[in-house]
């Protein structure tokens, strides 16, 4: 096997050097001492314990994590609900507008995103705050989902539906028993990746939030736009954590469960 | 009727939050400004009717876009910007992309984890981390003057080269999948038949392995190139104030001038900018799939 060269070799170091190096330097500058991020000034864990301190990114914080409880729960159900009506649906008026509608969002700009929403809500007479941002991140987030649930509906076998209702099943307790069960890892990675847009987004928010809810992302953008400093280090390094920790964990999880599924489909064609 | 209460949750919810919205933006685009809450004149009503509110309509919002220099300037200097930083994306992201595919094949999971992981990192923070990397006194800088090779710090932070280096990095991923995944699928023997009828190995990637993973380079040139084009984050963290991007120009707009008319007119347009390379997209996909099939 010669197929590695140097060539590749140094071209995957460089490219994971790339990607990596940044974040290693942030991490290992949080836990600097010295109040000027760029100088090393011996270790101390204080930037944590003040950000502990600090009242108004913890509440940032907990009013990021509502909203994204929220709106993923949100566009958990109505995305698999798309998912299911544009791969088992069949036709219907207004398909097209439909299948437009759920694609547009993921290459839209944030900027008009917010925009719009901003000024339907002002239209309406709806008061700006936590609602308004569950609802703005529920409408893209349902897209996100609704694509991950449809790559998974439409590689399954459909005869395993058809043969659940031939046995009598009705077709709600086919989606309950049969459908949803295989698709399930497809929506709970439906959920994390809404979960995780709605920790992330600082535009939308920015546009749809009102002078009762600042979320995480706001908070951290006007700050860091002052300059770096030690404290968002080392809020960063624990957004990183928690989001590697998850991220490992989830795929560990799927992986288990995929193969655990192809035993049982295979289990199910051979019995 | 059970079809029904599936479609229409998802589809009256689209319909409200994502349609109407951009009805809304139309409108308030070709309203005119004012000192008012909210800051513009309706110009519609239901008492005159639709015809005499279309009798009325003028452009003065777009046609003030073309007028003044900033706008174009922001929409070109956008366009720039992002063609730049996909075609650096590329060069960056398919030698990563190529590697992943050589290297034997029980590494390639952890290899492919290792390029998704970044991306569920928070952008905010992947553009925060070159903050302190690129300053006049940053990371870089000082082993820069430590090696010797430059004797005052060079000014990266806050031009146009920081923005670039802040676009690749942030959409590496996007590029590198695709181009992965069209990589992986190419039959091996198709090179070694081109080495074996006298190719070098050079000319063999260029005539074999370049125009078969055409389809991936494609969606991932858009996949950088059509979120780059609205960016704001990266041109307002880490470009300078000479950075025009149509993203922070449009935030600028709406935030700082308050002027929702003009904000909304710029919005309409950058969204009939970008139909082109969207629509272009999608047919690369389709062409893709029907090549699968």
């Amino acid at each position: 096997m010669n197929k590695t060269s140097w060539f590749n070799v140094v071209s995957l170091t460089l490219g994971f050097a790339f990607l990596y190096i940044p974040m290693i330097i942030l991490i290992i500058f949080s836990f600097n001492e010295s109040k000027l991020v760029t100088v090393w000034a011996g270790f101390s864990t204080k930037w944590y314990g003040e950000l502990m301190h600090n009242k108004a990114f913890l509440d940032a914080a907990w009013v990021t994590i509502k909203v994204a409880v929220f709106s993923s729960t949100i566009a958990t159900v109505l995305g698999t609900m798309a998912a299911y009506v544009m791969v088992r649906g069949g036709r219907f008026r207004g398909r097209t507008l439909f299948s437009g509608m759920i694609y547009a969002p993921l290459v839209m700009p944030e900027v008009i995103t917010g925009l719009s929403l901003l000024l339907l809500f002002i239209g309406i007479g709806l008061d700006r705050g936590v609602l308004t941002i569950v609802l703005a991140h529920g409408t893209f987030s349902m897209c996100y989902v609704s694509v991950v649930v449809s790559s998974r509906l439409v590689t399954f076998d459909r005869s395993l539906e058809e043969a659940a209702l031939d046995l009598g099943c009705s077709p709600a307790e086919a989606f309950r028993l049969v459908t949803l069960p295989i698709i399930a890892p497809a929506v709970i990675s439906g959920w994390l990746l809404a979960f995780t847009l709605s920790l992330d987004d600082l535009v939308i928010a920015s546009f749809t939030t009102g002078p009762s809810a600042t979320t995480l992302p706001i908070k951290i953008f006007s700050a860091m736009r002052l300059g770096v400093s030690p404290e968002i280090n080392a809020l960063s390094t624990i957004m990183i954590a928690i989001i590697t920790v998850g991220v490992i964990t989830a795929s560990l999880v799927a992986k288990q469960q995929l193969v655990r599924q192809r035993r049982e489909e295979q289990d199910a064609v051979r019995s | 009727m059970r079809r029904f209460f599936l479609i229409a949750p998802p589809y009256a919810w689209l319909l409200l939050l994502f349609l109407a919205p951009f009805a809304i933006v139309v409108k308030i685009s070709l309203s005119d400004y004012a000192l008012a809450i909210p800051p513009y004149v309706p110009k519609f009503s239901w008492d005159e009717g639709i015809g005499a509110y279309l009798s009325q309509l003028d452009f003065e919002n777009y046609i003030f876009l073309t007028e003044d220099d900033l706008y174009w300037k922001a929409y070109l200097s956008s366009f720039k910007i992002a063609a730049i930083s996909t075609t650096l994306t590329l060069l960056v992201g398919y030698p990563i992309a190529y590697g992943m595919t050589r290297v034997p094949s029980e590494w390639r999971p952890t290899l492919m984890m290792l390029v998704i992981l970044p991306f569920w990192t928070s952008f905010l923070i992947r553009v925060y981390a070159w903050m302190g990397i690129l300053s006049s006194e940053g990371y870089l800088n000082q082993l820069l003057l430590w090696i010797g090779v430059i004797d005052t710090p060079l000014i990266i932070l806050n031009t146009n080269a920081a923005v670039y280096i802040g676009i690749v990095y942030t959409y590496l991923p996007f590029m590198i999948l695709p181009i992965y995944s069209a990589l992986e699928r190419l039959d091996e023997s198709l090179i070694e038949a081109a080495e074996d009828l006298g190719c070098s190995r050079l000319k063999a990637f260029w005539l074999v392995t370049i125009p078969l993973s055409k389809t991936g380079i494609v969606a991932g040139c858009f996949l950088v190139f059509i979120p780059a084009l609205g960016e704001f984050v990266i041109p307002s963290l880490l470009g300078g104030s000479n950075t025009l991007m149509i993203g922070k120009v449009l935030w600028e707009e709406f935030f700082s001038n308050r002027d929702w008319p003009v904000a909304s007119a710029v919005a309409v347009v950058l969204l009939l900018l970008l139909v082109i390379p969207i629509v272009l997209f999608q047919r690369n996909q389709q062409k893709q799939q029907e090549a699968e099939q």
